[in-house]
């Protein structure tokens, strides 16, 4: 069992990136932080085949004529941009990769409960993919990510088939992750690692699990049913055959608007871990904001309607849904207040997972907030479908979903790679990012607000400015998310070693080497504190500023 | 006793704790598997009450004697299933295949029925979409079928189709466990893949059991 050179001194200790370098052992894997890493190169390459789709639609519309591309390639350049980045970046993206990897050893456990399940879904999330990336670079696809019919049904002369077979598999791996979490945190806690001990991550990530568990199954049914009308013509959206299209989009977005939660309630879990390390401070109000991501799990699953105010849905309905949509809003603001409330008296350090998280509350606060004037019904009949949406949902999406998954990775490159990366270069990055986002979307609002209607690949002459600001934005963004994968990798071959606990952080995953061994710990930890105990932490454990700043 | 040792896995501390997460890691995936079904008979409900006479006169074309000697069988397969488990936590190995071998036969044998009423379907045609002239007009007095009477039926192929292709997964996996079971695989402290597959084969018949009364029973109370 135990290799007997452990004990050498100053020996470089086997950890799991170097126990077994066969590639074999990685494509079979069962060690949780390596499924993890194979996820973060897949999501990493399917981010950026979405980022290039973006790259498209933002050169056709820095002229108001439609002269880049036809209407027909603009459709499939958006599109795929929203295929690849929601189903194959967004979702997958916390769970998948820091989830994945940070779980077990937040709770110190030494794996997933099912590791097998976790390495099949890794699989069925690459089959998935492989399909969707195979319909988007053979026939394209147009239908617009929401896939409706009659877009996806009759008028599509695209690979939508395909495609939705892709989507439709890879939700399964995004609930055999699911399932997974919740047997972790409910049976592999360590000894006196009650639920209210348990860091903020992993309660939002045991919130997300709900939601991927109850949600994805009900867009694989719609995807499935959508699969039966376009190859067979089954006909349950399709009015000639006694069928409803809004039924297609009451099933949809009962998935659909969950599945934002599933992009933002992991990454909120990120900005607990992060303002709290570096403000030194317990998480003001911690049961507030554990319970307020499962609120917001189960509230979501009550407003799918707001999607849906200017169809036959009746106004009664609307209504309800309005009502509930604000509901929303609750939770989501404990969440903020509280962080806020924690940085209050704490010894506020600027490292660079801190300038993301910051960066996270401000963009997620527009986006929430700009959230609210959708909920209302009729300032969306206004607003509906028209830039003003697509700003709101980038907001939230990317400011907070994005924001808060590159938080995460710069706050635990060290424990996953070992090494520290660059100060300069990563906080230049995030600043970048803040700025570039800032700069592509808030014009959209105004955009919006005027009446610019989303897809569309020409526009009136009066509104070339906003667009041209918005592009210049996004190549700002674009340098934003280049630098990473530069300094980043340069961090794995030149950076300086990460000592076990860089930023002196309280939890059981600083406490093992960096990175793990493969089995996580020597010795399964006990707890017998409460989460985020700065208080009574030793001095010697606090930032071993050596590390990161040389 | 080597190879029961061996089926505890590294990252758990006792079989105990295995069993609980991997029972608990089989419910979350039945939740699952409920909403799955769910979104199927939410559409069902949408048009059997908007088209519940065409709904009526279309279940009456299904063979309720099929269908009803099919549910008896479904039924069965169930109490061989659980008898399967029964004979795994006393750790009797030959009684483990014995039973399973009886569940893939019932198991087969509604999937043989399930052929036999589809082939019926497929000649008065009234498969949506590949051989549908019977779901335009009636054969007999020409008269065009009301609206929704298409929907029932690519309603009952889309519920009966992704129940058989949930009993076609599971008949290889009972095989693999029949296999196990003579080989000595498990024992009175661990049984969980012939529990966890238990599970899976009951709820798929439960979900039979929903879908007899919804698509074969609803013209029999009389359309109103």
């Amino acid at each position: 069992m135990s290799t007997p050179h452990h004990t050498a001194a100053h020996h470089e200790e086997e950890n799991y990136l170097t126990h077994d370098s066969s590639i074999q052992s990685w494509l079979l894997t069962k060690d949780h932080k390596r499924i993890a890493l194979l996820y973060f190169l897949s999501v990493t390459l399917f981010f950026t085949i979405g980022g290039l789709f973006a790259s498209l639609v933002r050169i056709e519309l820095l002229t108001p004529a439609g002269d880049f591309m036809s209407s027909e390639m603009y459709n499939q350049a958006f599109t795929s941009h929203g295929v690849m980045m929601i189903f194959f970046f967004l979702i997958p993206a916390v769970p998948a990769v820091l989830g994945n990897f940070l779980m077990p050893l937040m709770i110190g456990a030494k794996d997933l409960a099912l590791p097998r399940i976790n390495l099949a879904s890794w699989y069925i999330f690459i089959i998935g993919a492989s399909l969707a990336v195979f319909a988007v670079l053979t026939g394209g696809l147009d239908t617009g990510w929401t896939l409706y019919p009659p877009y996806s049904s009759a008028y599509s002369q695209s690979r939508v088939t395909i495609a939705v077979a892709g989507v439709f598999i890879a939700g399964f791996a995004s609930i055999l992750t699911g399932v997974n979490f919740i047997a972790t945190v409910h049976r592999m806690r360590a000894p006196g690692l009650t639920w209210f001990r348990l860091p903020l991550f992993v309660w939002a990530h045991y919130a997300t699990s709900l939601v991927m568990v109850l949600g994805t199954p009900v867009v694989a049914i719609t995807l499935f049913l959508l699969g039966l009308e376009r190859t067979l013509g089954f006909g349950f959206f399709d009015p000639a055959k006694g069928g409803d299209p809004v039924l297609f989009q009451h099933l949809f977005w009962f998935y659909s608007h969950p599945a934002v939660y599933i992009m933002i309630l992991p990454a909120m879990g990120v900005i607990s871990e992060i303002i709290s390390t570096f403000s030194r401070q317990k998480l003001f109000g911690y049961s507030f904001v554990a319970m307020s991501s499962l609120a917001i799990a189960i509230l979501g699953f009550l407003v799918w309607g707001h999607h849906m105010f200017t169809t036959s849905q009746s106004a009664y309905t609307g209504i309800l849904f309005s009502a509930l949509t604000f509901l929303v809003a609750i939770p989501s603001a404990i969440k903020a207040f509280n962080w806020t409330a924690t940085l209050y008296k704490g010894s506020v350090s600027w490292e660079t997972p801190m300038l993301f998280a910051f960066g996270f509350m401000g963009l997620f606060l527009i986006g929430g907030l700009t959230g609210l004037f959708l909920a209302t019904m009729g300032m969306d009949i206004h607003l509906q479908d028209t830039y003003f949406v697509v700003a709101h949902f980038h907001y939230v999406m990317v400011g907070g979903g994005v924001m808060g998954y590159m938080g995460g990775i710069h706050f635990w490159w060290p424990k996953i790679t070992g090494k520290m990366y660059s100060n300069f270069w990563s906080k230049l990055s995030a600043l970048l990012i803040f700025a570039g986002f800032n700069f592509t979307f808030f014009p959209q609002f105004v955009l919006g607000f005027m009446g610019m209607p989303r897809r569309y690949h020409s526009y009136p002459e009066e509104w070339q400015i906003l667009n041209v600001m918005s592009t210049a934005g996004a190549s700002i963004l674009a340098i934003g998310y280049v630098l990473p994968a530069i300094y980043l990798t340069y961090s794995l071959f030149r950076g300086q070693k990460a000592p076990a606990n860089p930023w002196g952080a309280t939890g059981l995953e600083w406490q093992t080497s960096s990175p793990p061994p493969p089995h996580n710990f020597h010795e399964t930890p006990t707890v017998t504190t409460e989460a985020y105990d700065y208080q009574s932490l030793p001095l010697s454990a606090t930032p071993e500023k050596g590390a990161s700043h040389v | 006793m080597s190879s029961l040792a061996s089926s505890l896995q590294h990252h758990f501390t006792d079989f105990k704790q295995q069993k609980e997460s991997v029972v608990l890691g089989m419910w979350s995936f039945l939740i699952q598997e409920v909403m799955f079904f769910g979104g199927l008979f939410a559409t069902y409900t949408v048009f059997r009450s908007q088209y519940s006479h065409a709904f009526a006169e279309a279940s009456g074309l299904l063979n309720v004697n099929l269908g009803g000697v099919n549910t008896i069988v479904l039924i069965c397969s169930s109490l061989t299933m659980a008898m399967a488990v029964h004979a795994a936590s006393k750790g009797k190995n030959g009684g483990i295949a014995f039973w399973l071998v009886l569940t893939i036969l019932f198991g087969s044998i509604f999937l043989g029925v399930k052929v036999v009423e589809y082939k019926e379907k497929w000649d008065h045609g009234l498969i949506p979409g590949i051989h549908d002239e019977g779901l335009r007009f009636d054969h007999e007095t020409h008269q065009p079928r009301p609206t929704g009477f298409w929907l029932y039926f690519a309603l009952y192929f889309a519920m009966t189709g992704l129940h058989a292709i949930h009993m076609i997964i599971g008949i290889p996996i009972l095989a693999t466990l029949a296999i196990n079971g003579l080989r000595g695989k498990y024992g009175p402290e661990y049984y969980t893949p012939v529990e966890m597959t238990g599970l899976y084969w009951h709820f798929v018949d439960i979900v039979w059991i929903f879908l007899f009364p919804l698509l074969y029973l609803i013209g029999a109370h009389g359309a109103h």
